[in-house]
């Protein structure tokens, strides 16, 4: 059990999958805006959300992130017209399947922005990492670290 | 092909509970075109498990691995120097692979990892229906191409039944009557004379009535 | 050789030009044969014969058979309804020799409500036959003297063979043409699904008569009185295969919920009294459903009392 104090203390590890032509140019809006954002979102460019499998998000967390976001454009922008749905009802089964297996179901989650959007940028990543602040540790992480100690 | 549906992970899960070292094996054909047991299937499945695994502080090895069919001796023979890695396997195929491998591998515990549902098309994304249920002695000339036997839920050979409304099967108004649509087909083939000729009583010894069924081609044999 | 099949008064009575009257009794969810009997024996002067259910809408009950057999014994004429939803022709077949051991002489064959509505919707069905082929199988075995499988019955049933139709479910142009199979695979006599809607019923038969099928088989209209606004609406929009015009509801709607009973008998009586004049109507099948009670007030105000002695 964490108290308060350690979850303050702890930083997570999120990867964020960001479209290219929305999220990806909204984070890089951000930074010519100086506006920070958390450092504990290692961003990884996609051409599309609707590039994304199950399997990508589901290996970041076998690999230890604590959370997975999922950044595509507004509903209906879509630059492949139905990516980022098709990515949202990926992200849907993914969350179902977590709570198949005992693990939060917000550990994942899908955001829709455009890239003029570079201060929702930083809030949505704000809000991610508090919302996996709030969660603590994924498990997977804390084994990954123990058997690593062990070794 | 023959439809399958993803069995749900919590029942997988209490399966394998016994054994530590699982390998989920897919199957390239039929469950992988209808999206439940394929390459793709393995590897959502054997990472969370993994995950589920890992987060539970259980010591598990999950391994992945697909073959091209599994109700082919040759394709399951692939597998031969693979087994004795673990204890036990979880097929991801339709009933027929599962129990292929089973007789294969004698020792071997093997679980499915898949609900076989039907014989059936992929009438739109996402969706698969019935089609036949391979009642061994087609009647389709004579229904307009439509098949009473899977698509009525009374299996009518003489339909419809009184609970056929607005084209609707009874049961749900999600399922279509098939009868309105023998009806529908046989106008639209100009055949509704044909719809007046009674079915006689059917010979249900060549479906699963009879027992397990074989078919034998001497012209194929070796 | 007799003019009659059977020994069934109903057959009696149809082909000596009457009016049929049928009513139906459910049997009960436990083994009380009194509940059947006590059904039987309120409404026995008033009706030829009363259809004993089958496990209607798939819930289990006391066997179709069994309590068709208490009411013969008290006198009561039965009409033996059997699905095939349940049973294979092996049990359909010995079911039909049981019947006809008690000397049980009317039998109707239904495909039987879908067993998701009852009370084992995760059981099994048979469906080994269809109604139609449930008719002819009767009639092969009381005309040719033999079972499905070709051996020779010793005793043959002597059974009168009904069929229930529905003139309003869909698609409605069969609905001819599928009372003509029935009546090709040998049904003598049909019950209909309750009628509600009159004109569409009235075309239905005004059809049936077009095609010389009035002439070949006995149509006993199906009539179920309503007991409030609510069971209207309930048979509208929930009961499959049912046509219930909004007059009726209004009709019902608009009298005080205590006379509402009262209004549901008196639609019964004038539909009867309407329908008796309809070319081709051999009778009248009366389904009070749980309100067994009201039959003889329903035949006789629609002046089919008393019935004929024969």
């Amino acid at each position: 059990m964490q108290d308060t104090s350690t979850k303050e203390a702890f930083e997570p590890r999120i990867i964020g999958f960001c479209c290219k032509f929305c999220a990806y140019a909204a984070a890089d809006l951000a930074g010519s805006m100086r506006i920070s954002y958390p450092a504990s979102v290692k961003i990884i460019q996609v051409p599309c959300t609707g590039r994304i499998d199950m399997i990508h998000i589901l290996k970041s967390l076998e690999d230890g992130a604590d959370g997975v976001m999922i950044a595509g454009c507004l509903e209906g922008e879509c630059h492949f017209l139905q990516g980022n749905f098709k990515a949202r009802s990926r992200v849907e089964a993914v969350r179902r399947i977590l709570a198949q297996i005992g693990m939060e179901p917000d550990r994942v989650a899908m955001f829709n922005l455009s890239s003029a959007m570079g201060p929702k940028f930083a809030e949505i990543t704000a809000q991610m990492t508090d919302r996996i602040r709030q969660l603590g540790p994924s498990p997977v992480a804390a084994a990954g670290k123990k058997s690593r100690d062990a070794a | 092909m023959i439809i399958a549906s993803k069995k749900p992970i919590e029942e997988i899960i209490q399966e394998i509970t016994p054994y530590s070292r699982i390998l989920i094996l897919g199957c390239n054909e039929c469950v992988t075109v209808c999206e439940a047991g394929g390459k793709k299937e393995v590897e959502v499945l054997a990472s969370a498990l993994r995950i589920f695994c890992l987060s539970q502080g259980i010591e598990k090895t999950i391994g992945e691995h697909t073959l091209e069919r599994q109700c082919d001796h040759e394709y399951l023979e692939e597998i031969r120097n693979m087994v004795d890695d673990y204890d036990a396997i979880v097929s991801l195929a339709c009933g027929v692979g599962v129990q292929f491998a089973a007789e294969k591998y004698l020792t071997m515990p093997l679980l499915p990892g898949v609900n076989t549902v039907c014989l059936g098309a992929n009438e739109d994304r996402g969706l698969w229906t019935e089609r036949c249920q391979a009642c061994g002695s087609c009647v389709l000339a004579r229904t307009g191409g439509i098949c009473p036997v899977s698509r009525c839920a009374k299996r009518v050979l003489n339909g419809p039944c009184g609970g056929s409304t607005n084209g609707k099967c009874e049961i749900s108004k999600d399922t279509d009557c098939a009868w309105q649509l023998i009806i529908d087909r046989l106008k639209a083939l100009d055949k509704m004379d044909d719809y007046e000729a009674v079915a006689p009583v059917k010979d249900w010894s060549k479906d699963r009535a009879g027992g397990p069924r074989t078919v034998t081609r001497e012209d194929v044999k070796i | 050789m007799s003019k009659y099949v059977s020994s069934s008064r109903l057959e009696r009575i149809l082909k000596a030009g009457h009016l049929g009257v049928t009513s139906e009794c459910g049997p009960p969810r436990g083994s009380d044969a009194e509940e059947v009997t006590k059904k039987g024996l309120l409404i026995k002067d008033y009706v030829d014969a009363v259809n004993v259910t089958d496990n209607q809408t798939a819930m289990t009950r006391m066997s179709s058979l069994a309590a068709c057999i208490h009411l013969k014994l008290l006198g009561i004429e039965p009409v033996l309804q059997m699905v095939t939803r349940d049973r294979n022709r092996v049990a359909l077949q010995s079911d039909i020799l049981g019947a006809a051991s008690f000397d049980i002489s009317n039998m109707l064959c239904l495909s039987g409500d879908h067993q998701s509505f009852g009370d084992c919707a995760r059981g099994q069905n048979v469906h080994d036959l269809d109604s139609m082929q449930l008719v002819q199988t009767v009639r092969h075995m009381r005309d040719e003297g033999k079972f499905l499988g070709g051996d020779d019955i010793k005793r043959p049933p002597k059974i009168f063979v009904g069929a229930a139709a529905n003139p309003f479910a869909d698609p409605f142009e069969i609905r001819i043409p599928r009372l003509a199979k029935k009546i090709a695979c040998g049904a003598e006599f049909i019950q209909t699904q309750c009628i509600y809607n009159i004109d569409k019923f009235k075309e239905w038969m005004r059809r049936a008569s077009d095609r010389g099928l009035t002439e070949k088989v006995f149509i006993m209209a199906g009539m179920t009185p309503m007991k409030s606004v609510g069971m209207a609406k309930y048979m509208k929009n929930k009961v499959p295969g049912m046509d219930v015009p909004d007059e009726i509801i209004q009709r019902l709607a608009g009298v005080e919920k205590k006379h509402q009973a009262q209004e549901g008998i008196q639609i019964c009586v004038e539909h009867i009294q309407e329908l008796k004049e309809v070319p081709g109507i051999a009778g009248f099948h009366i389904m009070a459903i749980e309100w067994e009670e009201k039959v003889p007030e329903i035949v006789e105000k629609s002046g089919l009392y008393p019935r004929p002695d024969m």
